[in-house]
């Protein structure tokens, strides 16, 4: 008896190992994606070692207004004498953390809401899912809007109304692949065995959930990090923080004669994001056809 | 015909009143939403709802007027009733009142909208059937590239882009606004002037949403290409331009439908920025200025509209799909 589960057990991991071997292998015959995958890894590098990477203060103004790029200044300075280069490589901190901390609120959120409605069924599937269809209805982007104009614009609120908008489509997705898991045999099995439901869910459920989760997360992230840099870009942005959004807000008037002030911040946004969206897609194509999330949501 | 009989069989039937009254209920909650933002907010409901250039005179008016005084649950009948009449206030900053404000900009915003949609829409699913039809090829992946790199741009960085090039340097199209200010044109003259001025903004809505119809006429289309009956049709002989476009395009074209109508939210978004970067003077602009004066009534106003308007629109969006595939039942 035991030897027989011992066996399954070895041969359930082999599979287990086998397949993680293989979305390893469609993953990388993605060149795209293997770029995207370096990219995020310098991102969060310069994210987390910010004051390292650029010691100068991107506050610090000075006389040497809009001086082009130089060993000096690399990115150059912009009107204010402000250092490009220290501002793109703090933006990256703000970036960063704000799509991090939204996608991790609100793919939490959701997947405990998208578990339970998918596992329980009935009555509380119907109560959660029209609770998530009712956080649905808002436009997303004019809601953070309308909230940073009345509230007033701190990156807690930025969290907070985008974590309220976010976890509905996890939610949404982590139920639908919880409904179709729910009926393969192998949680039959594990039922007949006498498994608690709180054991089915965590431990057969969610780790074949987790592959679509993970690309879900990460397509989440490009998207708050651009609602951010928009928000920031109309001057609805954290004034305490330095973010790319600001730089594009206050660079877009010199548009004409200072290029730099505008080249930087935009590339450095369009650079993460495209890595965020290459990765994803990648994790996207290397998932079960059946549960690939079929398009990307652009809300910026 | 079969077209048009087959959406008033089913629009007169219980799927349309279902969705009606959903609809309904979702503009019911999005009133809600918004009363609770004025009250929620920090300070003065009063202020919210006159904007903050009123005198203390005007904010008594509104006070009496909105009831404020009275119980929260008369207060939020109060706010339904004129919502429902039509008043969403009065804008300080206009001297108008804000439907009328709104209103104004409409047209400007539906232009572009309209125009981008419709760029985007075909270029995305020719280029998406290209890409299917030689799929993982170098075109195919070139496609996917620039779609994705379109996709992750902010619509604004695009917008940039384009100004610099071809408003800045090459001096081929004009930078700010919907027509010459300096020229009364009329007829012609003036149509030829706005549609140069709309080139680069319509062109940066088209850029950054082209990306979605094409990838998913693509994935639909490599989904039909599979089916039987393609392999039936070429089997029969049937020329390949009639076999992609006859036969599979026709089946992969309707979930594209649904994500043009459920774009519509995002559009109108992307619409706000590409309106900033070019100073065309429709529904975005219109929110920034009124952000810039503290004109919450125009604001509030606006983002209600909006997000009525998303709520119509995938309830169009919704009888359409159901219209085009006699499959769909609820």
């Amino acid at each position: 008896m035991t030897a027989t589960m011992k066996q399954d057990g070895i041969n359930e991991s082999a599979a287990a190992a086998k397949e993680r071997w293989d979305t390893w292998r469609s993953f990388k015959q993605n060149r795209t994606a293997l770029v995207g995958l370096c990219l995020l890894a310098i991102f969060l590098f310069v994210a987390v070692f910010a004051e390292q990477v650029a010691p100068r203060d991107p506050r610090k103004m000075s006389d040497a207004t809009f001086q082009p790029p130089s060993f000096e200044a690399l990115f150059g300075t912009d009107d204010l004498g402000r250092d490009v280069f220290s501002g793109v490589v703090r933006g990256a901190r703000t970036s960063v953390f704000i799509g991090v901390t939204v996608a991790l609120l609100s793919g939490m959120v959701g997947v405990a809401v998208g578990l339970t409605a998918g596992y329980a069924g009935g009555f509380l599937d119907d109560l959660l899912m029209r609770l998530t269809e009712l956080f649905l209805v808002p436009p997303r982007f004019f809601l953070a809007l309308v909230i940073a104009a009345l509230f007033g614009s701190t990156l807690f609120t930025m969290i907070a109304v985008l974590t309220a908008t976010y976890w509905p489509t996890t939610a949404r997705l982590v139920r639908a692949e919880v409904l179709s898991i729910r009926e393969r045999s192998f949680i039959e099995a594990a039922r007949a065995m006498g498994a608690s439901p709180a054991r089915i869910v965590f431990h057969d459920i969610l780790p074949n959930a987790l592959p679509l989760i993970v690309t879900n997360f990460t397509l989440m992230i490009g998207g708050v990090i651009l609602i951010e840099a928009g928000l920031s870009f109309i001057g609805l942005g954290d004034a305490n923080h330095i973010s790319w959004g600001y730089m594009l807000h206050n660079g877009q008037h010199f548009i004409r004669d200072a290029w730099w002030t505008i080249f930087f911040p935009t590339l450095a946004v369009s650079l993460l994001v495209f890595a965020l969206n290459a990765v994803g897609d990648a994790l996207n194509h290397a998932l079960d056809p059946k549960s690939r999330i079929d398009y990307l949501d652009k809300p910026a | 015909m079969k077209l048009r009989r087959q959406l008033l069989s089913r629009s007169s039937g219980r799927f349309f009143l279902r969705r009606a009254v959903q609809a309904i209920f979702l503009i019911f909650i999005l009133i809600c939403l918004n009363f609770l933002l004025i009250h929620l907010a920090p300070g003065d409901p009063a202020h919210v709802l006159a904007g903050q250039s009123g005198d203390e005179k005007y904010y008594e008016f509104i006070r009496a007027k909105f009831g404020l005084d009275r119980p929260l649950a008369t207060q939020l009948w109060i706010y339904l009733s004129s919502v429902a009449r039509g008043d969403f206030g009065y804008s300080l900053g206009y001297q108008q009142p804000v439907i009328a404000v709104i209103f104004e900009r409409v047209p400007p915003t539906l232009l572009l909208m309209l125009s981008a949609v419709f760029i985007s829409s075909v270029a995305g699913v020719a280029l998406g059937v290209e890409a299917a039809r030689r799929a993982n090829s170098l075109t195919d992946r070139a496609i996917n590239f620039f779609a994705m790199l379109g996709f992750s741009m902010p619509s604004f960085s695009v917008g940039h882009l384009l100004l610099i090039v071809f408003a800045l340097y090459l001096g081929v199209f004009p930078a700010q606004n919907m027509s010459t200010a300096s020229r009364e044109l009329s007829g012609l003259g003036y149509g030829l002037d706005v549609l140069s001025h709309m080139v680069l903004p319509v062109t940066t809505l088209a850029i950054v949403y082209f990306a979605q119809v094409m990838r998913l006429t693509r994935t639909a289309m490599l989904n039909v290409l599979g089916e039987n009956f393609i392999t039936t049709a070429r089997a029969k002989g049937v020329g390949e331009g009639r076999v992609i476009y006859g036969h599979a395009l026709r089946n992969a074209l309707l979930p594209v439908v649904t994500v043009i109508g459920s774009d519509f939210g995002m559009l109108i978004g992307g619409a706000v920025f590409i309106e900033t970067v070019f100073a065309w003077p429709g529904l975005g602009r219109l929110m920034i200025d009124s952000l810039a004066m503290r004109d919450y009534p125009v604001l509030m106003g606006l983002f209600l509209l909006i997000s009525m308007s998303v709520v119509i629109v995938n309830f169009i969006t919704d009888l359409t799909y159901a219209a085009l595939d006699p499959r769909i039942k609820y």
